[in-house]
């Protein structure tokens, strides 16, 4: 598993490749103050380590180095990134310098509550406007992601059940184009999955769900709008079959960005969803990470949450004073899901967020990132098939498929996508959707944006028939071309060798 | 808000759109829940809302006027001026997962590296991209374990002495699953006692290193007795301790995770931290979470690229290994640009530095009356001291009369362990900073 690194060309070297025997960067760190103790002495010689296999680099190198890394990406601060299902929207400065500020940066997660009454103030505070915004009772910030989230859910659901003797329940319904989350979530919770087709309208096929619905049942997952980027119409329908059937609804709030003062999911007759922060209230994504997937739930499942959680101990003496905060365990709850309380550097993010929109801008948020979507909808309808074409919520799914050009996909046309200075959407999800393209705009996107990305595609068509082979082998403008996944897969190499390497 | 629509692009859209109004295009979501009243303060300014945050962070006792000697699984370690300026760059953080290799070299080439370090740093020969912190570590390694003999071996024999909330996270994940946990109901099972355990239903044995109280138990052996059991062996590490102390790779551990936190990552009140995950290379196909691999695009360009997709759950859905999509991306980088900085060099000094600093606190502590610590194992920067009255009473001494944040009390966790203070000193911790808390300490006492 040690990459053969010098028979390929090379766009940035390797951190290891950079640095030079004994070379290092030596202003970091104080002079011992105290008494050294004579470890070698201390401790038996087998106990300590002689070779430690890092770099070898000065301070220039390192801040080099990752600046021109940082230069091979591409970013929502560099450009449109319609990314389906991911939220791409822009990432305000200001959220990061909140997270940032000293007193938040350098608070320990252990602190005796009375001394960390302004995080426990914010976080209690966040709980309460995300309850609100989807009409629940109780919120747990603990899950690290959206996925985390789900997982904390399904837990909930199925300590719901046991906890009124009712054993019998073993499945979880997920419809066909769910997000690979909802099944894999499921699973490790230890249900098994039953798969429900849509209809050909997109929504749920409520034939199909009556007949899977019985005793055995625990709940259903399903994400709103769908993941084929619309309402499913007939969504009271679908949540009042699997309560009759005593099953909880567990909702996906992945693209809550289209549900902000549109409608409460709590309303609707949910038990028990997740947010994503890092998508709805723009923490950043990172690269990856990280996330904040609080999970909020009606009364039924507020005592299983996931703790602990912040609670008023102690009301304010006086009017206007501070109430004194501190942590809750709810009495029958699933656990912990992580160490500490969640990702606490996100929830400062995402209740600046918040702040930063009030009632009216979150409102807004969700309208002009559903009239973005609609708008790029019906100006592509007439060159790529729109498979549901109806109003869309704030995604649209197409197919990146032409019928007389058979052989260019969908990753074609996401590959040329990039030469014309974009990322391209999500490509093949959701997977009932042949040669998918999921196109989520976000309400950050100006009009000329849309129009220039509309274009892009339009021309990326033309350019399909005329050649498809320029689209073949699309991109050409990125640091490297299209990549060898398969030999990524074959040769295996996941880590590097260390050169220069020198014992001492 | 950061809405660039003006009211003629609202028009115009609406108009090739074919709708009236932007309400228009809500008419699928059911009429009498359709828009409802939120009931949230009003919008903040800017200038308002950072007011208002830096005055929720002033209500906090942190910063530079506080000692801390709080440790417990977050240490307050210096995070060089070089990695913040670098996450800060918009160019990594608001990107997306790498999902389209050709625009994402940056962060497939640093997660590359993180995962080469880590790798290096624990002894083992691959890594993934990281795990939501050191516990959901831990709790994948078991999932791992589990699925590694399908379901024939469902025991799992844990550590009393590992962090208390990576035990319970742990449970929390396989509530579902049918592993069965062992080994920890007493809290003062020794590693012998864990061995005796080991039979033909065990999975998985793991030990944290240095274990939760900071010492550093005899590992030597161990790996055979629980390999010849037919189990894998587990080891939580801290990494800095690693720049010091022999590999766990190096012990013959199967899987090795932790808490990335030390590595430049400020404490932020819990997170994001950033969980590591290493393992042997038979093992790599079973693990959870993204993996990054080495390969060349079409010109014959050295490139990366996310690799053995198929056990992921955007593929695999219900068979997938793990749930995880979202990980700890930016704190990866973090904790690659930590380890190239630090690099061979001042990780170990960064080591060190913790060694002599808690060896000095603890030598002094043990001379107060009242005070004693314990030694009998040898401890890295965490040591437990036995005090002469309640941890609590202590600490709120420490902190209104000398602004010292002291040591964990152990006693929430271990009811045995009534008057243990658990006391975590780094190379932040001054001598003044350690020579107060020992003057306060035994003030307390009197």
């Amino acid at each position: 598993m040690v990459a053969k690194t010098d028979a390929t060309k090379v766009l940035e070297p390797l951190i290891y490749d950079l640095g030079s025997p004994g070379r290092k960067a030596d202003t970091l760190l104080p002079k011992c103050d105290v008494p050294e103790s004579d470890f070698r002495a201390e401790l038996p010689a087998n106990l300590l380590r002689d070779e430690l296999p890092l770099p070898e680099v000065a301070e220039i190198d390192v801040v080099r180095h990752f600046v021109r890394l940082s230069g091979l990406n591409y970013a929502i601060d560099k450009g449109f990134y319609p990314l389906g299902s991911c939220t791409m929207k822009y990432n305000p400065k200001i959220d990061e310098d909140a997270a940032r500020i000293p007193g938040f940066a350098m608070l320990h997660p252990l602190q005796d509550p009375t001394t960390a009454q302004g995080a426990l103030a914010l976080m209690y505070t966040l709980q309460n406007w995300l309850a609100e915004i989807v009409g629940m009772e109780a919120v747990s910030l603990q899950p690290a992601a959206g996925a985390h989230g789900e997982f904390a859910g399904i837990l909930m659901i199925r300590a719901y059940h046991l906890d009124r003797g009712d054993t019998k329940r073993t499945k979880i319904i997920v419809p066909d184009s769910a997000h690979g989350t909802n099944p894999a979530t499921s699973t490790m919770a230890g249900y098994t999955v039953i798969e429900l087709p849509s209809d050909e309208r997109g929504d749920v096929d409520l034939e199909a769900l009556r007949k899977v619905c019985d005793d055995t049942i625990a709940g259903m997952m399903i994400t709103v709008p769908s993941t084929l980027g619309v309402f499913d119409e007939n969504i009271l329908e679908v949540i009042k079959i699997v309560h009759n059937c005593g099953g909880l609804m567990y909702m996906d709030g992945a693209n809550m960005n289209a549900l902000l003062g549109i409608v409460k999911p709590g309303e609707l007759g949910f038990d028990v969803l997740h947010y994503n922060l890092h998508k709805t209230f723009s923490t950043p994504h990172g690269g990856g990470g990280p996330g904040s997937g609080p999970v909020a739930v009606n009364s039924k499942l507020a005592p299983f949450l996931p703790g602990p959680i912040v609670k008023i101990v102690e009301e304010a003496s006086e009017d206007g004073g501070a109430p004194l905060y501190g942590w809750y365990t709810p009495e029958k709850t699933i656990g912990r899901l992580k160490a500490f309380h969640g990702n606490f550097g996100m929830h400062v993010r995402a209740f600046t967020y918040i702040s930063l929109h009030g009632a009216e801008g979150l409102k807004a948020i969700s309208r002009h990132a559903v009239l973005n979507a609609n708008y790029v909808r019906v100006k592509l309808a007439d060159t790529y098939k729109v498979p549901f074409n109806r109003h869309c919520g704030h995604e649209v799914v197409i197919e990146g498929r032409f019928p007389d050009v058979p052989d260019v996909h969908a990753l074609d046309i996401s590959k040329r996508l990039m030469d014309y200075g974009m990322h391209p959407p999500t490509n093949y999800f959701p997977l009932i959707v042949p040669e998918a393209l999921l196109i989520e705009p976000t309400e950050s996107e100006s009009k000329e944006t849309l129009d220039k990305f509309i274009d892009a595609m339009k021309s990326i068509a033309a350019e399909a028939r005329q050649d498809s082979n320029l689209l073949h082998s699309a991109p050409y403008t990125t640091p490297v071309s299209r990549v060898d996944e398969v030999q990524a897969a074959k040769q295996l190499v996941l880590c590097c060798r260390v050169p220069n390497f020198s014992t001492e | 808000m950061y809405i660039p629509h003006t009211e003629a692009d609202r028009a115009a859209m609406l108009a090739a759109i074919g709708v009236k109004s932007i309400e228009e295009l809500f008419e699928a979501v059911p009429a009498a829940k359709r828009f409802p009243e939120l009931n949230l303060p009003e919008a903040l300014s800017e200038m308002e809302a950072l007011w208002n945050v830096q005055s929720l962070a002033g209500a906090n006792a942190a910063g530079s006027e506080y000692a801390l000697f709080l440790g417990a699984g977050a240490y307050n370690h210096y995070s060089p001026s070089v990695i913040n300026h670098m996450l800060l760059r918009g160019e990594f953080y608001t990107a997306y997962t790498p999902y389209q290799p050709e625009l994402s070299q940056g962060t497939l080439q640093a997660i590359f590296e993180w995962q080469s370090m880590i790798a290096h740093l624990t002894g083992m020969e691959a890594a993934n991209a990281s795990h939501y912190d050191g516990a959901t570590s831990f709790a994948e390694a078991v999932t791992v374990a589990n699925t590694h003999f399908r379901g024939a071996r469902n025991k799992v024999i844990l550590s009393p002495n590992i962090h208390p909330q990576y035990r319970a996270v742990a449970r929390t994940y396989h509530q579902g699953t049918g592993v069965r946990f062992v080994g920890d109901k007493s809290g003062s099972a020794k590693l012998e006692d864990l061995i005796d355990l080991l039979d033909e239903k065990t999975a998985m044995l793991a030990i944290q290193y240095p274990n939760f109280f900071g010492q550093i138990e005899n590992m030597h052996g161990l790996a055979e007795k629980v390999h010849a059991a037919g189990a894998l062996l587990c080891i939580i590490v801290d990494p800095i301790a690693c720049a010091m102390f022999r590999a766990p790779g190096d012990y013959g551990a199967d899987i090795v995770v932790g808490e990335g936190q030390s590595l430049g990552i400020p404490l932020s009140f819990g997170g994001p931290y950033l969980g590591f995950f290493a393992t042997k290379k038979d093992l790599v196909r079973k693990i959870a979470g993204r993996i990054i691999g080495e390969t060349v695009d079409q010109d014959g360009r050295r490139a990366y690229v996310m690799t053995l997709r198929p056990r992921e759950q955007d593929i695999r859905r219900e068979k997938a290994t793990s749930n995880i999509c979202t990980n700890q991306g930016l704190m990866a980088l973090a904790g690659c640009i930590y380890l190239a900085l630090m690099g061979k060099h001042g990780l170990r000094r960064v080591a060190e530095l913790c060694y002599h600093k808690a060896h000095y606190a603890a030598d002094q502590i043990s001379e107060l009356p009242g005070y004693s610590v314990q030694q009998r194992l040898p401890f890295f920067k965490e040591f437990v001291v036995k005090c002469p009255k309640p941890v609590k009473d202590i600490n709120a001494f420490l902190f209104e009369e000398y602004n010292i944040i002291g040591g964990y009390d152990l006693s929430q966790d271990y009811p045995d362990r009534e008057n243990e203070m658990l006391i975590a000193v780094t190379e932040t911790n001054t001598r003044a900073e350690i020579d107060d808390l020992v003057e306060a300490l035994d003030r307390a006492n009197n």
